[in-house]
């Protein structure tokens, strides 16, 4: 397993140094997972041994201590992924809510099944576990943004916009806005009392 | 210190203790897999459960701190029914291979399964199975068996010093490995089988050799370093099968090197079992007889001045003195125990002994080591400075080849200078060490086993008086020397040495080259250069054919270590015996005996017949001899020629771990050590090439 040489650009050391300065000295072990993921976003979305590497050396830990971490957490990505990573959730809610659908689409859409990437590189499918947006079930996560009460068309929809090279609408895809009630507020809907007055 | 009630019973544990720790001083047996005494704790195994009053649910006792007026129970069936689902839940991915298991017999699991198992599996779904990971020619690893207790883990980055083991992935797809595909480097490597609760490390040069219940059990010690370590060796038949270690805390814990556990696969080659005699240039087979004629013949027409002996690095204490013995009655004075020339004499015994003791090192607060690689020259010293160097507060210098020792070091030189600098105080070093409550100085072969080692020595002494590592209110005694073989302190005790006029190893070897030495008895002394020993008449007794033996005109097949009852003192100057767990092969003898009977057949007497007369011979000879498994507090005093040090730099006598000595290089296992982590090519001596 021979991954070229990994070095951090001049602009994510500067990165890496305001995080390792929140620590104490000597705790610098604690900036692994900020640096793990300013690590992997220079790399193209994953993570090689020579980077794990770099980071344990720039850390001053054992690197098995980084490997540790890296293969724990499921955001970082050991092995390459495409330019567009569509990490579609299937837990419970989103089960209950559709998830099938939404990840039958992004199967036929792209070609591809769980944890593959289309021959062009543009985009890897994987299934993941509870992304904390149960409220706007189901929803993918495609890069850092989240994508939410998705059907087959609006999936579909995101997508496409992707393949073209544009950037989709975030967020919920039905024009709910923000986590609100579908139908707009059922309460909470005076005017808040203003804060300090009797 | 508080106090707590187990079952009933009221104990009082010293603070910081754990409810596990207090149940077992109680004398209840907490099952367990994760918790090891001696590395820190996991509390992820939940074999440990017990109830403790008011508290919600079952605790994991390793984990809990102990706790004035706690209650707890330990057999209540709620606790036994909490460990049953625990071991349930861990023999879901364990397979049921016990009948091919080498743990068989000796595994925690299995044995626990039988208290707490249940009779059949309820578990329905997939199970798991690992890939097995490649972690050298020592570890065999079955990574589908590993229950995760992690003890392997904390083993290597807390005592081995090695952070190379890790758990990668989570839940289900954890694993224990190091990521990276690669083989463990470390000289205490061999201690994660004995760590791991069940069979998924296991000795892999003693795979499938037998069952542990066949074997038979014997107390020893290792004599492959200067330590002494205390063992077990296991044999069935005639055979040595393997060597696992003996708890004794003053020395080697519970640990021991991967020398002194795999090495003994080199009992079982390229042993000598019947006497040779050289007959027209080659080595034939003789009877006992023939060759004590032989021996005989030749001594009868060498004048006694004209006889020499060197006794090397394995050699017994009572072979040495049965040998020194047989040369006074001859009327020689040339005699020597150190084959590598190191520069000490037996006039001070605290000159040339670890007088803080392997355990003292706990007690210290700095170090300086001089011209040695304890990692390299004795892993289980190195070990208990690591342990001490993790406590804190500890400063430790080194004069000599940089190294990774595992532990934090300041190279403070290569060679002599710097330690000229600090006799003289001109070195902060030699503030450090005066400023210190508890310092010491290690210094190795590497630093005395050279021309001016008497210089050296003397200015090791020097620092010892001047930074105040001689404390006699206190009895502490900083001043170390560490040797690396196991020989070498019993043979200075017994004054295995020149006697008046006589010549040392260099001399004897350079007198053989020159015919003034005419016949040469090697006690098991291969390190010396047998290249230059000239037309003398060797006479070899050792136990294998190595470079000694290849050159010897009569060979007397000896006993090796496992095979005899012998005393040897480690570099504490602890006297330790072994005992023998198998028979010399073929017509090999005890190496006394050999002395006793070729004296007899060249018309000496030599005033012992028993082991016990040998034994009287040797407290005679000093009465360290007297005592048993204890060190001896030995009186400060003059050693060391002041002189002139050269520059040269200081460098371990030990260039390959695995290879030191005729054990180690006839063992195949070794070998393949040298060959994966010296790097050096396996077979450089006997049937290869």
């Amino acid at each position: 397993m021979s991954a070229p040489p990994f070095v951090l650009s001049p602009e994510n050391v500067a990165r890496a140094e305001a995080i390792v300065a929140k620590y104490p000295d000597g705790r610098q072990a604690s900036a692994v997972m900020p640096l793990l993921d300013i690590a992997q976003r220079q790399g193209g979305g994953w993570l090689t041994q020579a980077a794990m590497d770099y980071v344990a050396d720039y850390l001053k830990m054992p690197p098995i201590r980084v490997y540790e971490v890296a293969s724990f957490y499921t955001m970082f990505n050991l092995k390459p992924v495409g330019r567009h990573h569509v990490q579609v959730c299937t837990n419970l809610p989103c089960w209950l809510r559709g998830s099938d659908v939404v990840a039958e689409t992004c199967r036929r859409a792209l070609g591809i099944g769980f944890g593959e990437t289309t021959d062009d590189g543009q985009f890897t499918l994987s299934e993941v576990e509870c992304l904390g947006a149960c409220v706007n079930a189901p929803m993918i996560q495609i890069g850092d943004d989240y994508y939410e009460d998705l059907d087959s068309v609006t999936t579909r929809a995101v997508l496409s916009v992707l393949k073209q090279g544009g950037k989709p609408k975030v967020g919920s895809q039905m024009g709910r806005r923000s986590c609100e009630p579908k139908g707009g507020l059922t309460s909470l809907r005076e005017t808040a009392p203003m804060a300090g007055k009797k | 210190m508080p106090k707590l009630t187990v079952n009933g019973r009221e104990i009082e544990v010293p603070a910081g203790h754990t409810v596990l720790q207090a149940c077992e001083a109680s004398g209840v047996e907490i099952p367990r897999f994760c918790y090891h005494e001696r590395l820190s704790i996991a509390g992820n195994c939940r074999m440990c459960l017990v109830h403790q009053e008011k508290a919600p649910k079952p605790i994991a006792s390793c984990a809990m701190p102990a706790a004035d007026g706690m209650v707890i129970r330990t057999d209540t069936p709620e606790i036994h029914k909490a460990r049953q689902g625990v071991m349930e839940l861990l023999l879901i991915n364990h397979p049921l291979d016990c009948p091919i298991c080498d743990q068989a017999g000796e595994c925690d699991l299995q044995d626990q399964a039988m208290g707490y198992g249940f009779d059949r599996g309820r578990y329905r779904e997939n199970r798991r199975a690992v890939k097995d990971k490649d972690w050298g020619p020592l570890i065999k690893t079955v990574m589908t068996r590993c229950i995760h207790c992690t003890r392997c883990i904390r083993f290597a980055t807390e005592i081995a010093g090695v952070p190379e083991l890790g758990a990668t992935g989570r839940g289900e797809n954890m694993e224990v490995g190091m990521y990276v595909e690669k083989a463990l480097n470390s000289e205490l490597s061999g201690n994660l089988i004995d760590l791991c609760p069940v069979g998924a490390l296991t000795s892999a040069p003693y795979a499938f050799a037998s069952r542990s219940w066949e074997l038979r059990t014997t107390e020893s010690v290792d004599v492959l370093d200067a330590v002494g370590s205390n063992i077990r060796i296991d044999s069935r038949g005639p055979t040595v099968l393997r060597v696992l270690p003996r708890l004794n805390e003053d020395v080697n814990e519970e640990w021991i090197s991967d020398k002194t556990r795999f090495a003994c696969d080199g009992l079982r080659s390229r042993r000598l079992d019947q006497p040779w005699v050289r007959r027209s240039g080659s080595l034939e087979p003789a009877t006992w007889p023939e060759a004590f004629a032989a021996v005989a013949g030749r001594l009868k027409s060498a004048k006694p001045d004209r006889v020499a002996a060197i006794a090397g690095d394995l050699a017994c204490a009572e072979s040495m003195v049965a040998l020194k013995t047989l040369l006074a009655k001859l009327g020689s004075p040339h005699l020597d125990c150190r084959q590598d020339g190191a520069k000490l004499d037996p006039i001070c015994r605290a000159g040339y002994l670890f007088n803080t003791t392997i355990a003292g090192i706990e007690q210290a607060d700095a170090c300086l080591l001089i011209g040695t690689n304890p990692r390299r020259e004795a892993p289980i010293v190195n070990a208990r400075l690591r342990k001490r160097s993790l406590m804190g507060g500890f400063t430790v210098g080194l004069i000599g080849e940089a190294a990774d020792l595992t532990y934090r070091v300041e190279h403070l030189g290569p060679g002599p200078e710097k330690l000229k600098a600090i006799a003289a105080g001109k070195h902060p070093f030699s503030k450090t060490l005066a400023k210190a409550k508890a310092p010491m100085l290690v210094i190795g072969q590497g630093a005395l086993a050279r021309p001016d080692g008497g210089a050296v020595l003397a200015l090791a002494r020097e620092i010892a008086e001047s930074c105040g590592l001689i404390k006699p209110e206190s009895k502490w005694n900083g001043f170390n020397v560490l040797h690396t073989a196991a020989s070498r302190t019993g043979g200075l005790d017994l004054g295995f040495v020149p006697g008046p006029k006589g010549r040392d190893t260099a001399a004897i070897v350079a007198g053989a080259g020159q015919g003034a030495i005419e016949v040469l008895f090697l006690l098991g002394a291969d390190e010396i250069d047998t290249g230059r020993l000239g037309s003398a008449f060797v006479v070899y007794i050792g136990h294998h054919g190595d470079k000694g033996a290849t050159r010897a005109d009569v060979i007397l097949p000896g006993a090796a270590y496992t095979e005899k009852d012998a005393t040897y003192v480690n570099t504490e100057g602890r006297v330790q015996r072994t005992r023998r767990a198998v028979f010399p092969p073929g017509e090999a003898r005890e190496d006394w005996a050999i002395v006793r009977a070729l004296a007899e057949s060249c018309g000496v007497q030599l005033p012992f017949d028993r082991l016990a007369d040998v034994r009287a011979q040797l407290a005679a000879a000093n009465p360290v001899f007297a005592t048993l498994d204890t060190v001896l507090p030995a009186p400060w005093g003059a050693f060391g020629t002041p002189g002139e040090v050269a520059a040269a730099p200081f460098r371990s006598p030990i260039r390959d771990f695995y290879r030191t000595d005729a054990i180690s290089r006839a063992s195949p296992t070794m070998d393949e050590c040298a060959a994966a982590f010296s790097g050096s090519p396996p077979g450089l001596t006997g049937t290869h090439g």
